[in-house]
């Protein structure tokens, strides 16, 4: 069991980010949606890379017992740095939103004709 | 946050400044051997930087290092990570060939295998690498907070409030 | 050594010259073009002699930083190039080299050109390497670079609160589907210790776990194609953006599509004949993609019809045209049998045919939205005007804009001679062999897509001269090569599509159909079947 919570968290991670993009209309708050999602995915690739007692993966062979593989931590950081650009590309689009229409609530924007 | 904070804050700000990029700098030389790397230790000089930003406000930032100066040096950065990239093709086969491990004078030694952190002299292409995409994190990453933080400074303060609903 | 190296070129020559754009452009304004176009048209060139390759000696492999032989286990960047990525890299590097020579006058009087030209570099390396990848989390990556970059250049009109409103939605809708992509990645990596798509096509049990990461890989993909009912942000994407770099986005929203068919027919294609409660994964599949094509063009035509924004009536067009594509493929799926004294896996005759119909569609739709968009873009370029109505008897001033707008109308429409009518008669045929109701439909549907042109066609070149547009010229001329090219082409696919359909799309058919009969792509990085 304890070692599900790990899941169970992902999957709360992951419900909270949709909810808060499917049904909050401020934008700022489905960035932060957004950004949970990706917390949760990252967490979700963590975990499967998880094994008990394991060595941290920086010796170029292993100290005796099991180390553990760098491949998901790798994909989670890549992951990362791509979720860092992403945020930043959909902050500055909000920002430009704002400055636009005087308003973050995404039912009062883009709605006028050319 | 345009005009900047406290004179104690700015000068706290102004000691920490090196110890951050410092460490920052650490992180990434060491990238090859311990966790950390371009990306990470680029972040954190990134971050000192935005310190100093908040601090001093973004009018004053704007007046020391202007946006299309980190734009060159973000786009000098992956220009070398590809060069090196690249050069893998040059000297050895295939593209992001490791083609300076074996040699006798940078980061060319081969670490053998051994149970602990390997030496500093050993990866290869990968520290280039690794300093390449710091100067690009660096770079980029102050790039998009100094923007941002101009951007929202020419707001009036009325709209700022606004914002808040 | 250039050529033993090509799939990787093709990435990083995109790559390279999108970083160093930003530096040219301290010489001048000429000479970042001029880099920009040489760039894009060394690209081509790599990406044109990969194709050739892989058409005449088979999949490419290529790892990154090391040498494999087939049967290792690497853990490195891997490309794995068959037939159906040779096929669409062709149009992801097509369309941005032409959007290049459109936007030198097209994008003349705007400011902020070096990120622009960096954005489309950058994205055009996303489409290429997804396509060329053969690795899942590698997949992932280009899939955000393309959308990143793209949602950057939809909202590159930022003083239009409507562009960055369209930007904003494309890009939480895409960074969501990602994460999906993702998320599947992960399950499937949790399960088979693997990555590379040709291992997980041939380790792949169909569990439980198998099950959930195709339906998010399928839905992530299918949002970013375009597919209703998730095609809400297309229209505002398309409808938004500068014409040139709606050329690109089609290219991107294709490379979506691929990924689709990379899933369904790649990575689970050994598991399609496999019956789960009586019904076999590919009737399963095959159902649930024709109702989302049936909608994708009802919606699309239906939506078309009512708009008086001339981009936007496009973009719903281009909505439905990406409905044909997936009815070839889903009633193609169909058709999937395996003989029950021999064992072979196979698929009926019109199902093959289908199957080229779908995949020969995607090139015609990539060149007719696309020649459609430039129109336009050159419309807009010369009367700062889109919305339908306003606009009228341009035929006189634009002669060349306006035979353009006519060739391309008719292709879209699917009448001879052009290449729409070649792509859509496949379909037709092999449609209607399968279930004679789609192919009805699909007729009804393209018909009323010619009426919504031709009414365009009527109400904004032909009537009286207006006076609001008596100064209107023609449009620059690297905005009518732009288009000329594309034009050429279409007639060109038009009058011989027996060629086309023989030399690119049929190596592509075969690459779909290959898990199911020779696992050549699984053989490629195993060794082994």
């Amino acid at each position: 069991m304890i070692y599900n919570i790990p899941y169970l968290a992902v999957a709360a991670l992951i419900l909270v980010g949709l909810y808060g993009v499917v049904f909050k209309r401020n934008l700022i708050k489905m960035v932060i949606g957004v950004t949970l999602i990706e917390s949760g995915v990252n967490l979700f690739l963590i975990t499967l890379g998880y094994r008990k007692g394991s060595t941290a993966p920086i010796y170029t062979s292993s100290p005796g017992g099991l180390m553990s593989l760098p491949v998901p931590q790798a994909l989670t950081l890549t992951s990362i740095v791509i979720g860092v650009a992403v945020l930043a590309l959909m902050l500055s689009f909000v920002v430009y939103i704002y400055r636009h229409y005087k308003t973050l609530d995404a039912r009062k924007i883009g709605g006028e004709d050319e | 946050m345009s005009m900047g904070m406290s004179k104690i804050v700015k000068t706290v700000s102004s000691v920490v400044f090196p110890f951050i990029v410092i460490y920052g700098l650490y992180i990434i030389a060491h990238g090859h051997l311990t966790p950390g790397g371009g990306f990470q230790g680029g972040a954190v000089v990134a971050s000192g930087c935005a310190m100093l930003l908040v601090a001093h406000g973004s009018i004053w930032t704007i007046g020391k290092i202007r946006e299309k100066q980190l734009s060159i040096l973000e786009s000098t950065g992956a220009v070398a990570f590809i060069l090196l990239a690249l050069l893998g093709l040059v000297f050895g086969t295939v593209f992001f060939k490791n083609f300076l491990v074996g040699n006798k004078f940078l980061f060319g030694e081969i670490p053998g295998y051994l149970s602990r952190v390997a030496n500093f002299n050993t990866g290869g292409v990968l520290p280039l690498m690794n300093f390449a995409v710091g100067l690009k994190v660096i770079a980029g990453l102050f790039a998009i907070v100094l923007v941002m933080a101009y951007a929202t400074s020419t707001f009036k303060k009325g709209e700022m409030e606004d914002g808040k609903r | 050594m250039f050529f033993d190296n090509l799939p990787a070129l093709a990435v990083a020559v995109p790559l390279f010259g999108a970083f160093l754009t930003p530096l040219v452009s301290k010489i001048g304004d000429r000479a970042r073009n001029v880099f920009v176009i040489l760039v894009m048209g060394l690209t081509t060139t790599v990406v044109f002699l990969l194709v050739n390759d892989v058409f005449t000696n088979g999949i490419q492999t290529y790892v990154f930083g090391g040498s494999y032989q087939p049967g290792e286990t690497v853990i490195r960047i891997f490309f794995e190039v068959d037939g159906l990525s040779a096929f669409m890299a062709i149009i992801a590097v097509v369309l941005p080299l032409v959007a290049v020579i459109y936007s030198w006058g097209f994008m003349k009087k705007e400011t902020g050109l070096d990120k622009y030209y960096t954005l489309i570099l950058l994205m055009t390396t996303g489409m290429i390497g997804l396509v060329l990848t053969g690795d899942m989390f590698n997949f992932f990556v280009f899939l955000e670079i393309t959308s990143i970059s793209s949602a950057a250049l939809v909202a590159f009109w930022v003083n239009k609160g409507k562009a960055v409103d369209a930007g904003f939605k494309y890009i939480v809708i895409s960074s969501i589907g990602a994460l999906f992509v993702l998320f599947a990645i992960a399950l499937l990596y949790g399960q088979y210790d693997a990555l590379n798509m040709a291992v997980l096509a041939n380790s792949i049990q169909y569990t439980f776990l198998d099950k959930m990461a195709l339906v998010l890989l399928l839905v992530a993909l299918a949002m970013k194609a375009g597919i209703v009912p998730m095609h809400m942000w297309l229209p505002d994407a398309y409808g938004c953006a500068p014409s040139s770099v709606t050329l690109v986005l089609i290219g991107a929203t294709q490379a979506s599509l691929y990924g689709v068919f990379r899933v369904v027919f790649t990575l689970y294609g050994r598991e399609l004949t496999t019956a789960v409660n009586q019904v076999s994964l590919n009737v399963l599949l095959s159902v649930f993609i024709v109702a989302l094509a049936l909608a994708t063009i009802v919606v699309g035509v239906l939506m078309a019809l009512k708009q008086s924004n001339l981009k936007r009536m496009i973009a719903f067009a281009a909505v439905a045209e990406i409905g044909y594509m997936i009815l070839a493929v889903g009633a193609a799926l169909s058709t999937i049998t395996v003989d029950s004294n021999t064992g072979v896996t196979m698929l009926t005759e019109s199902g093959e045919m289908a199957l080229k119909g779908g995949l020969f569609h995607i090139i015609n739709d990539a060149l007719d939205i696309g020649l459609l968009f430039l129109v336009a873009g050159a419309i807009y370029y010369a009367t700062r005007e889109t919305s339908v109505n306003k606009l009228g008897g341009l035929a006189r001033n634009m002669k060349y804009t306006t035979v353009f707008f006519l060739i391309g109308l008719l292709a879209v429409s699917g009448m001879p001679p052009m290449n729409g009518f070649a792509s859509k008669l496949l379909i037709y045929e092999s449609t209607y062999q399968i279930n004679p109701i789609l192919a009805v439909i699909a007729i009804l549907c393209s018909i009323l897509l010619l009426a919504v042109f031709v009414k365009v066609f009527h109400s904004v070149f032909l009537g009286p001269k207006l006076s609001v547009f008596k100064d209107t010229k023609e449009v620059p001329k690297s905005m009518l090569l732009a288009m000329g090219i594309i034009a050429i082409v279409i007639v060109f696919f038009g009058i011989f599509p027996e060629l086309v359909v023989n030399n690119i799309v049929q190596p592509a058919a075969d690459a779909l159909t290959d898990m199911l009969k020779n696992g050549l792509y699984v053989k490629a990085v195993l060794g082994v079947i």
